[in-house]
């Protein structure tokens, strides 16, 4: 199962970088669903088939509104030249790149090793959670009856989002306003 | 935009049913099986995508507009967090008031079940106002 993951891992970095460095805007699109369909896969080997679903379900909405949105735009991207000043910026981002990754390796080995969470409170909800709540799903329980002042959390953090997008996005009242505007 | 061709628009119609049905399910089912209120809520705004990207814009907003979609967002929203105040005052916030019933019942686990429906309420309607104002906004030189 290892092997898999790794491979899937390894799928969804060279898409990803395909997707970063292609000029088609279309490719690069397709390129993010692969990656996305990757991540959901590795979630379900992982064994989260919730996170699997919810994945699978918003990748795709997603996706339709990054289409919708080529299709209507038709930008053209510009090649990008190397240009000598490209070469500080390019050696300074590698030297912190390689800084990052000696810290975030010594920080990896302190890390609980992997299936073995240090906190104690999650073995208390693998054994008190059937009877607690009475719910076979143990991710819902928990994030619907121990963390559910999480998830309300979310839920405002999305009213909040869809609120603003509506407000931004509304076309009455909008127009008539520029019309009548005497500075335009 | 009045849609596109009749083929697409005659199997969108056979298959909305199903994935709104499934949609349902996912939400409903929420503490039985993997899924529940985000992922349900997913599916059901991706079926009525469906029915915007097959019969167009102006036909899908005679059944569901963006002030309706705003209001079952709302709903959704307000019932959530009605579950949570009527926990508040019968003991804690977010107290799991309801009878737990058995297990593996449909109506059981208390307050999850009911809190399941009010995300997949919340999340199918906001997923569908963001993409219905996205697809329906134009600039004012388009105007």
């Amino acid at each position: 199962m290892i092997a898999l993951l790794i491979i899937l891992l390894a799928f969804m970095i060279i898409g990803s970088l395909i997707a970063i460095e292609t000029r088609d805007l279309l490719s690069s699109v397709i390129c993010v669903g692969a990656v996305g369909m990757g991540l959901s896969v590795v979630f379900l080997l992982l064994g989260a088939p919730d996170l699997a679903i919810v994945q699978v379900a918003v990748e795709v909405l997603s996706l339709i509104i990054l289409l919708r949105v080529i299709v209507i735009r038709e930008d053209v991207t510009i090649a990008h030249r190397f240009r000598h000043e490209d070469v500080f910026a390019t050696s300074a981002a590698l030297v912190f790149f390689g800084i990052f990754l000696v810290f975030a390796w010594r920080t990896f080995q302190q890390l609980p090793a992997f299936g073995q969470p240090s906190l104690a409170v999650s073995g208390n909800y693998l054994a008190h959670g059937l009877s607690d709540v009475n719910s076979p799903n143990i991710v819902t329980s928990i994030l619907l009856d121990y963390r559910a002042y999480d998830t309300l959390g979310e839920a405002t953090v999305i009213f909040t989002a869809i609120i603003g997008a509506l407000a931004i996005l509304r076309t009455t009242g909008r127009i008539s306003d520029e019309r009548h505007d005497p500075d335009r | 935009m009045s849609g596109m061709t009749l083929i697409v628009k005659t199997i969108a119609r056979l298959v909305v049913g199903f994935i709104i049905v499934f949609g349902c399910c996912v939400v409903l089912h929420g503490h039985l099986s993997p899924g529940g209120g985000f992922a349900g809520g997913a599916m059901l705004a991706c079926g009525f995508v469906l029915v915007l990207l097959a019969y167009g814009r102006t036909e899908t907003r005679r059944i569901i507009s963006e002030n309706r979609a705003a209001t079952w967002d709302s709903l959704g929203a307000f019932a959530f967090l009605s579950i949570a105040l009527v926990g508040y005052f019968s003991g804690a916030f977010f107290r799991n008031f309801l009878p737990l019933g058995r297990q593996f019942q449909l109506i059981s686990s208390g307050t999850v079940m009911w809190s399941n429906v009010a995300i997949g309420i919340k999340v199918g309607a906001c997923l569908f106002a963001a993409y219905l104002v996205l697809a329906g906004f134009r600039t004012a030189e388009d105007m």
